[in-house]
């Protein structure tokens, strides 16, 4: 039986298109649409239901120590507010998930992470904490709603005052007050525009929800469903939990060495990515050239040689083409280099692009 | 939701316009919003025989790859080669958007007439 999200009327009301997706009743689409939805992300400004994501609060005077040893990032030096995306490994290397933490102080930190996982992730955590560290599943209790786009900073600044905006990208304000509701006012996203992701408590979600569909009408603000959620980060070249990575495929393979610090003292995984070394598969991104779309789990060729898989793939409507991104041994990872997949026991050309797909324009 | 007084329709969603021995085929208003978005569509070659209730083609909405399923049996006569670059026709004009023409047109014996497949529709919404 899936869960309803405290948005769920309001998406009936909106006229969302209810599926069920990682335990949770939610709308892969309204009436614009994947595409025109999409577009008004890219264009303008759209808002998700993100309330299923899963929240955990770690606390205490071992929360740092236990943080990194449980994820692959460092949150040793971190200023309040601030929030740091993590891969968290297993033994092996394999992700056991893809996650955010936020600073809230010293010795008080905020995870997001996906939904699907929650079960799983804090049972995980829990089994491996260590010291004085309490960790909190507070997941219920929490709302979360994303305003992106190239109009989330107005229609913000306009219902919250400037002056409560967190002035940094991967930041947020713990005490924000947007007309009389408490919410965190975090500068993320997961669709490659600027925008905002806000946090509050439940029972307040659906009138920030109907503030935000009102203050944003006049900018082109539209609801928008699961269907371009994943559209927009696949444009944007965006790993997904269970595709780009799951508990077999290691950060390094899914590009993410960046938020991998080998440096560290020690973190769970580490012995094992040591021990395997440089990756020889790596994630590209793969333009179609030829005729189809390539969606996930389709065999990529080079000749008669299978070089890899793809990991999701979709139309970009953006851009104007299919798309996927795929982990391919690392020999014909080089922009330009043209490869087949396989779509429904046909051959389809493919060609390697850089990462993203999609930029968005630097406007300051 | 939109239905031609004047077409036949299949439960998988396609509706056919029948002419003496030749049979227009499309996708419904139904079968489109279901779908939302379309982004692609395959189109068989002219010559090719399809059976009734079997896969002749498949088309891709932004979120996935679905089969359409022939109405009739029949051979292909024509296909509507603007749906290539224009998929998105279906979605704005489904009962104008036609896919294939097949003659030697046999079999359909249970498609639905428009009244009958309304009803049909308001069952698989619920």
């Amino acid at each position: 039986m899936e869960k309803k999200t405290p948005l769920y009327d309001a998406h009936v009301r909106c006229g969302g298109k209810i599926v069920p997706f990682a335990g949770y009743l939610l709308p892969v689409q309204y009436g614009a649409g994947v595409i025109g939805e999409h577009m008004a992300v890219r264009t303008a400004c759209g808002l998700f239901d993100v309330s299923h994501m899963g929240e955990i609060l770690c606390t205490g005077p071992d929360a740092v120590k236990n943080l990194n040893r449980l994820l692959t990032n460092d949150y040793t030096t971190m200023y309040d507010g601030q929030a740091r995306y993590s891969p968290m490994c297993n033994e092996q290397g394999g992700v056991v998930d893809d996650l955010i933490v936020y600073k809230v102080r010293d010795e008080h930190y905020f995870i997001v992470v996906n939904a699907a996982n929650k079960d799983k992730d804090f049972a995980w955590m829990q089994a491996h904490v260590q010291g004085d560290c309490k960790l909190e599943d507070i997941s219920d209790q929490v709302g979360q709603i994303a305003l992106q786009g190239p109009k989330a900073h107005a229609i913000l600044a306009r219902l919250a005052g400037e002056e409560q905006l967190p002035a940094k990208y991967y930041s947020a304000n713990f005490h924000a007050d947007v007309k009389g509701i408490r919410c965190v006012l975090s500068r993320t996203g997961y669709t490659g525009e600027a925008g905002y992701e806000i946090y509050l408590a439940a029972e307040d979600t659906p009138r920030m929800w109907d503030l935000l569909l009102e203050e944003g009408k006049p900018d082109g603000l539209i609801p928008c469903g699961l269907g371009a959620r994943d559209t927009l980060r696949l444009e944007a070249a965006m790993p997904l939990y269970g595709h780009e990575m799951d508990d077999t495929i290691t950060p390094l393979e899914t590009g993410l060495g960046s938020f991998v610090k080998m440096g560290k003292e020690d973190f769970i995984g580490k012995a094992a990515l040591e021990a395997k070394g440089e990756p020889t598969k790596t994630r590209v991104g793969l333009r179609v050239s030829g005729r189809g779309i390539v969606r996930e789990a389709c065999p990529i060729y080079q000749g008669d040689t299978l070089v890899g898989q793809s990991t999701s793939g979709t139309h970009c409507p953006f851009l104007g083409y299919p798309a996927a991104m795929a982990l391919v041994d690392k020999s014909v990872s080089e922009p330009g280099t043209c490869l087949e997949a396989e779509v429904r026991g046909r051959r389809v050309a493919v060609e390697v692009l850089p990462l993203p797909f999609y930029k968005r324009p630097k406007t300051v | 939701m939109k239905i031609d007084a004047q077409l036949k329709y299949s439960k998988s969603h396609e509706w056919v316009r029948l002419e003496g021995d030749t049979a227009t085929i499309g996708l419904t208003d139904f079968a489109q919003n279901s779908l939302g978005d379309l982004v692609f569509v395959n189109l068989p070659d002219i010559g090719t025989e399809v059976t009734e209730k079997e896969p002749f083609t498949d088309i891709e909405s932004v979120k996935a790859v679905s089969d359409v399923y022939a109405p009739v049996n029949g051979t292909v006569c024509a296909v509507n080669d603007a749906l290539l670059d224009a998929p998105e026709t279906i979605n704005s004009d489904p009962y104008g958007a036609w896919l294939i023409k097949v003659e030697g047109v046999s079999g359909g014996e249970d498609l639905m007439d428009a009244a009958a497949y309304e009803a049909f529709c308001e069952s698989e919404a619920e």
